[in-house]
């Protein structure tokens, strides 16, 4: 268990604003990731998620800047680089990530061969584009595709699920250590979606991914693809535990709104309605002292809003509440949705 | 009340010509029923947005006929009478409004829609209680753009309109999949309270049968620009005749389901 490919040590990232503010979008993150595991992060819009990615991947691009904390891999800390050398060094070697918009993230004026060849190049300065294209043909044919008909293709000759399939190809061709997924699937319809993951799937059995962390907003999804899950609200994780965990047995109540928010076509589920979480994220600008889910939850007490929440460890996962004891007994009382 | 808002007959719908046409909707027949919230649920390119774009007037017929209320679309050489009773929320609410104009100044304006404008005041009223409707204090919006909202706000507003202009049938297009899954609970809440409140018919389109079980008085199933399958949604979804169905409603990652089967 204790083999981490990725250890991420109380990370800190923050925006700096035109007016000189400074947003803290990630604030005080620490987790780690084992060897041949898929870890789900789960977080509505604007908690951090997509901050963290770049957090993770080293790119920090003004007005993003780095805080304070650590990333390693295998072992090597990732922080301190500049842009040219994290992207000789990190990306795509050590980490990768497959973006959201996988549908347009195709240069649209160049063929898929010379996208992928400037991958490697970039790497391996010096090769001969013919030792380069076998090598295409060669992985493009294990992720499932007519390799010499890709290779040969503009994306936009290529369909919806094939294009997905170039984009994942291209993100794993240097066999990174650690893979990041963003909301791979966030755009696609439920059917291309299961493809997608099958597709992940297959690529960790056959060894090109080995480690993952799957960034999404449906929980349900975590349910079948992580091992773990870390909820992230406003910068901070708030629970992360086992997949069961934190989906049949959440101890946070965000994560119990989040799931409550969340809707199946299970047949006889009409009756369970739905709640969507009202209200809005807190400001990161100032910090916050309290619980910064306090204004939105439902069960919060007078106490709430002014004590600090620590990540401590309660019926065998990590939780950020002060009553993470009592609160499946408090929701149940009031008679709020259990998946 | 039985009164029919919507009835095809053999609706066609192709694209392009020769080797190269594509046909986006394929002799399709139905009824969409007064007051009534229909789904039409398909993969993505099944042709339930040109379906859905032929309702609005925003395409034509290649073939066959689309009534609303008894009479052919299109009969009328001013599209805005046909725009008055059917009104559309579509996929991405950032696009629809202008960047560089006020949310409310932009709601405002869509009086310009009907034949008489009614007073300053009254369109100030009537802007802030749509407001209210979809849940957002009118002070929360003064003097902001749409770039300074959120897409579950932005979403909200376009909705707010639709309770301004208060049409006869809404033709709603994936107006979740932009939005968070915690706030798409709300985006059908409001749906289902023009329906109840204003007694609007809908038509939803999605991708997720899941969604539409949810809202929908009935479903239709579309794939490759047939509807497949039609129904009230219990019958669709614990008893689905056809194997599109099946697939569409095994897609849908469930919490107590095996989804992908896995070797490793």
């Amino acid at each position: 268990m204790a083999d981490p490919i990725l250890e991420v040590d109380d990370l800190r990232l923050h925006y700096l604003t035109r007016f000189g503010e400074k947003i803290h979008a990630v604030d005080g993150v620490t987790f780690e990731l084992q060897k041949g595991e898929i870890l789900g992060i789960a977080g509505e819009s604007g908690c951090g998620k997509t901050t963290l990615v770049s957090g993770l991947l080293g790119l920090y691009i003004p007005p993003l800047h780095h805080t304070s904390g650590d990333v390693r891999i295998d072992g090597k800390s990732i922080i301190g680089m500049n842009v040219e050398q994290n992207r000789e060094q990190v990306l795509g070697r050590q980490v990768a990530m497959i973006p959201q918009g996988a549908l347009n993230s195709l240069n649209p004026t160049r063929k898929v061969k010379d996208l992928a060849t400037d991958m490697i190049l970039s790497h391996e300065q010096g090769l001969d584009k013919k030792v380069v294209y076998e090598r295409l043909r060669e992985r493009f044919g294990r992720v499932g595709l007519d390799a010499e008909h890709v290779l040969n293709s503009y994306p936009v000759a290529l369909p919806a699920g094939t294009k997905q399939r170039v984009v994942i190809g291209i993100s794993t061709l240097l066999n990174p250590k650690v893979v990041i997924a963003d909301e791979p699937t966030s755009a696609l319809d439920v059917s291309t979606q299961k493809a997608v993951v099958r597709l992940l799937f297959e690529l960790m059995d056959q060894e090109i991914i080995s480690s993952m962390l799957f960034i999404t907003h449906e929980l349900p999804l975590l349910r079948h693809v992580s091992s773990r899950i870390a909820v992230m609200y406003a910068g901070e994780f708030v629970e992360l535990g086992t997949t069961e965990q934190v989906i049949f047995d959440g101890h946070q109540p965000y994560t119990r709104a989040l799931m409550g928010s969340m809707l199946s076509a299970e047949p006889g589920q009409k009756t369970k309605r739905p709640v969507a979480i009202e209200g809005a994220p807190p400001n990161l600008k100032n910090p916050i002292s309290g619980c910064r889910f306090a204004e939105r939850c439902p069960v919060a007490r007078l106490d709430c809003p002014s004590t600090k929440q620590v990540l401590r460890i309660v019926a065998g996962r990590e939780v950020r509440c002060k009553y993470a004891e009592s609160t499946a007994q408090t929701l149940g009382d009031m008679g709020a949705s259990a998946p | 009340m039985t009164e029919l808002k919507f009835e095809a007959k053999d609706l066609s719908r192709t694209f392009g010509h020769g080797k190269r046409q594509v046909t986006a909707v394929d002799r399709v027949t139905f009824s969409i029923k007064d007051r009534e919230i229909v789904s039409l649920v398909g993969q993505s390119g099944c042709g339930k947005t040109v379906l859905a774009k032929m309702m609005l007037r925003l395409e034509a017929p290649s073939s066959g006929e689309l009534k609303f209320d008894g009479r052919p679309i299109g009969a009328e050489s001013d599209p805005r009478k046909h725009w008055r009773k059917v009104q559309a929320v579509f996929q991405d609410p950032f696009s629809a409004f202008n960047q560089f104009f006020t949310i409310r100044s932009q709601l405002k304006s869509s009086f310009t829609l009907f034949e008489t404008k009614p007073s300053d005041k009254e369109m100030e009223e009537r802007v802030d209680q749509a407001l209210l409707a979809v849940n957002i204090k009118p002070k929360e919006v003064e003097g902001k753009f749409p770039f300074e909202l959120s897409g579950g706000q932005m979403q909200r507003m376009l909705l707010a309109r639709i309770f301004i202009l208060r049409p006869q049938v809404l033709i709603a297009d994936e107006p979740t999949s932009m939005v968070d899954a915690c706030s798409r609970a709300s985006i059908l809440d409001y749906l289902m309270k023009l329906k109840e409140e204003l007694s609007m018919t809908i038509v939803f389109v999605t991708h997720d049968i899941g969604l539409a079980y949810y809202v929908s008085d009935s479903i239709f199933i579309m794939h490759q620009g047939k509807i497949v399958e039609q129904g009230p949604p219990d019958q669709v979804t614990q008893s689905p005749s056809s194997d599109v169905t099946k697939q569409l409603l095994d897609d849908i990652p469930n919490v107590h389901r095996p989804w992908i089967e896995r070797v490793a």
